[in-house]
């Protein structure tokens, strides 16, 4: 029998999933994944982790516990750093050491990714996985190319405008014919954690909304790498957040297109990046006259209360577009 | 030049002595107070952590004393407190208070940035000014926390409620007071007399608690709504896991000066529970936690700002070092809406537990 090894579908799985799949299949384990997310998934989270954690994390506690018995092992690194000089958050740090206090878990396979220093450092983390699963480093080092290599394609998807769950639906070949889509009336660029705004429950599926709304929805993931950093340096200090950076600097672009009408910022409530980023992306935003919504979400927020306000924001949006070509 | 700087507990009188050694003129902030908090909490975004509040809070407040320029530490992440200054200015610049910042960043990558702000700072005084200054600083420093571990245990003990409290403010001001070399040794020695004369009941018996948590709201006494002092009066004597030339010697000095606890130390105790840095004091909070309950302490209290990161993923780890060791902790998160009432019934509550438990233990 094939090791199982268990990922949740939580965090960074929202970017690196493609290539951990990939690479664990290569080496020849089975890879499971957690369920997605529900409220049912949510309310064991809430159960386990103190009240003071971020929704993203309990709600990753969930797909943990989720994981507990259908698997030998949950792949877990400690993401430090994945960019040099940047860290991700002191939460993803702690993440491993916080679920291990968990009952009944199986072996967590919890290795540092940290590329703090240089980028090189990331070769042998996953070399080290790797050798947990198989003795042969040149499986290991073929298995690493391969997984590195879906993942490029898997960002260029990204960039090309597709959700994590489409560009993995056409990774996967499993694409249905779907709709044309029709065109909408205007672009919003929605900016928040991966994991907050294309987790369906976290984001109440907030991009699908949108679009039935009639507003085309960008975020930053669109953006390649290079443009959100150029945009990024325009800081007066560098952010030492990657996922802080990505989306300060998507939002300063967005901000000096034309087509773009409105920015909203999705938050954790209780996130500290995002108290930060946040504050950041306001203050731009309103010195460039952009609307801009700030919705903050945690486990007690209303889905009524959030769409009302996003329906007010869009309506305001569209008012503005026409007074503007003066109707 | 009138330079201001953040509060953060006896800070102010380490600070304050070097900068006039340079020659600067410093305007000292008043004492944290609801009117800081306020004033942070008005301009300040609505999320960010307390100390950042109370920082913009002190800088306004030093403003209206005619300050010009606000000196800050800074950092390079994880955690917040590395880009509080940068919003901290925008946000200044934002309400009309035109200060200048000069933010000193941690040496490690910028050496040339770092000694280059120092000379902004002190008009290009010769180094061994610099040098002397930053001693005076230290020795400062260490004269205040004696003074405030013999605050700890003596409290707890004394004959008449206040006499540690009239001793302590007296062996401050002192300290304060005093400018050269020769005074400030001086100033040591006859605070630590002052401290050593509080008449106290030796034999009585104490609980002991170990103090955890994140710096500013261990070190600040306005945030944590006089922790230490409270305990002292419920009888209990304290210790807290970072002192003010702790912090010092570990950030500034790079853990030059030896015999001093280090974080290394606190890190290694943690590891088997916390087996990686988490930013700010997260895994110093779960080591000291574990050494205090290796030395036998009675019970744990880890305070924290509401939302500080690194102290949410220790007092996610806390109940297991507290079952694993037997030791009670408490947690104590503070923000903009504690209320007094509130923490006091929660300390009763919890020094009773830690009495209780103690009389169960003798008995056996
Ligand atoms: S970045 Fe924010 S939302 Fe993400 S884990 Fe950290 S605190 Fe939570
Ligand atoms: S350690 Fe806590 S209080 Fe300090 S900056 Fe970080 S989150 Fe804020």
């Amino acid at each position: 029998m094939p090791l199982k090894i268990g990922i949740p579908r939580a965090l960074l799985y929202y970017y690196y999933y493609p290539m951990w799949k990939v690479y664990f299949r290569e080496l020849g384990a089975e890879v499971v994944l957690s369920s997605f997310s529900t409220k049912g998934l949510l309310d064991k989270g809430l159960k386990c982790a103190v009240d003071e954690v971020c929704l993203p994390v309990k709600i990753a506690y969930g797909h943990v516990l989720d994981l507990l018995d259908k698997v030998d092992m949950i792949f877990m690194p400690r993401l430090v750093s994945v960019e040099k000089h940047e860290y991700i958050c002191p939460k993803f740090l702690g993440f491993p050491d916080m679920v291990r206090c968990l009952d009944k878990l199986p072996p967590l396979i919890d290795v540092n990714i940290n590329l703090y220093r240089k980028k090189w450092d990331a070769h042998n983390a996953v070399t080290k996985v790797g050798r947990l699963i198989s003795g042969n480093y040149i499986n290991i080092y073929t298995a690493y190319l391969r997984a590195r290599k879906i993942q490029k394609i898997y960002f260029r998807l990204l960039h090309l405008g597709l959700t994590p769950d489409d560009a993995l639906a056409i990774l996967e070949d499993r694409v249905k014919k779907r709709p044309a889509q029709e065109a909408k009336e205007f672009t919003v660029a929605l900016i928040g954690h991966p994991y907050n705004i294309y987790d369906r429950h976290i984001s109440m599926n907030m991009i699908g909304r949108l679009s039935r709304m009639g507003a085309a929805v960008v975020t930053a993931e669109r953006l390649p790498e290079k443009t959100v950093r150029s945009y990024a340096a325009r800081l007066p200090k560098k952010l030492f957040w990657t996922l802080g950076q990505r989306m300060i600097g998507a939002a300063f672009h967005y901000l000096e297109r034309p087509d773009i009408c409105g920015i909203v910022h999705v938050a954790a409530f209780g996130c500290g990046p995002d108290s930060m980023t946040g504050e950041l992306i306001e203050r731009y935003a309103r010195a460039a006259g952009m609307p801009f919504l700030n919705l903050t979400l945690d486990e007690h927020t209303g889905e009524a209360g959030i769409m009302t306000r996003l329906e007010a924001f869009l309506d305001m949006v569209r008012w503005r577009n026409m007074a503007a070509v003066g109707m | 030049m009138r330079a201001t700087f953040p509060h953060m507990g006896n800070l102010h009188i380490s600070l304050k002595a070097m900068l006039q050694h340079l020659g600067v003129e410093v305007v000292t902030p008043p004492s944290c107070s609801k009117k800081t908090l306020n004033l942070g909490v008005k301009y300040g975004p609505e999320f960010a952590c307390l100390p950042m509040k109370l920082n913009l809070g002190n800088f306004l407040e030093a403003y209206e004393m005619g300050a010009d320029t606000v000196i800050m530490a800074g950092g390079c992440g994880p955690c917040r407190f590395g880009y509080y200054a940068q919003i901290e200015h925008a946000i200044l610049k934002d309400i009309g208070c035109n200060m200048e910042l000069i933010v000193l960043e941690p040496p490690s990558r910028y050496i040339f940035e770092l000694t280059g702000k120092i000379k902004q700072i002190t008009g290009n005084k010769p180094l061994w000014q610099v040098i002397q200054a930053i001693c005076y600083g230290y020795q400062k420093a260490r004269a205040l926390d004696e003074v405030e571990i013999a605050a700890f245990k003596s409290r707890p003990r004394e004959m008449a409620a206040g006499l540690t409290d009239a001793a302590c403010r007296k062996a401050l001001k002192l300290i304060d007071r005093a400018i050269s070399w020769r005074e400030i040794v001086e100033a040591r020695k006859i605070a630590g007399k002052t401290m050593a004369g509080i008449p106290v009941d030796k034999d009585r018996a104490v609980l002991k608690v170990g103090i955890v948590g994140e710096i500013y709201t261990l070190l600040e006494p306005f945030t944590n709504l006089n922790l230490e002092t409270r305990l002292g009066y419920l009888g209990v004597e304290v210790d807290r896991s970072i002192y003010l030339s702790e912090w010092v010697n570990d950030h500034l000095f790079m853990g030059l000066i030896k015999g001093l606890r280090s974080r290394k130390e606190a890190s290694i105790a943690a590891h088997p529970y916390l087996r990686h840095f988490v930013g700010g004091h997260g895994q110093e909070t779960i080591g000291n936690a574990i050494n205090y309950a290796r030395a036998g302490y009675d019970g744990i209290i880890q305070v924290f700002p509401f939302t500080c990161m690194p102290e949410i993923v220790a007092e996610t780890i806390l109940p297991v070092v507290s079952a694993d060791f037997g030791i009670p902790v408490m947690t104590l998160i503070v923000d903009e809406h504690t209320g007094e009432a509130g923490v006091m019934t929660r300390l009763e509550a919890f020094v009773d537990l830690l009495a209780r438990k103690k009389e169960m233990k003798e008995a056996l």
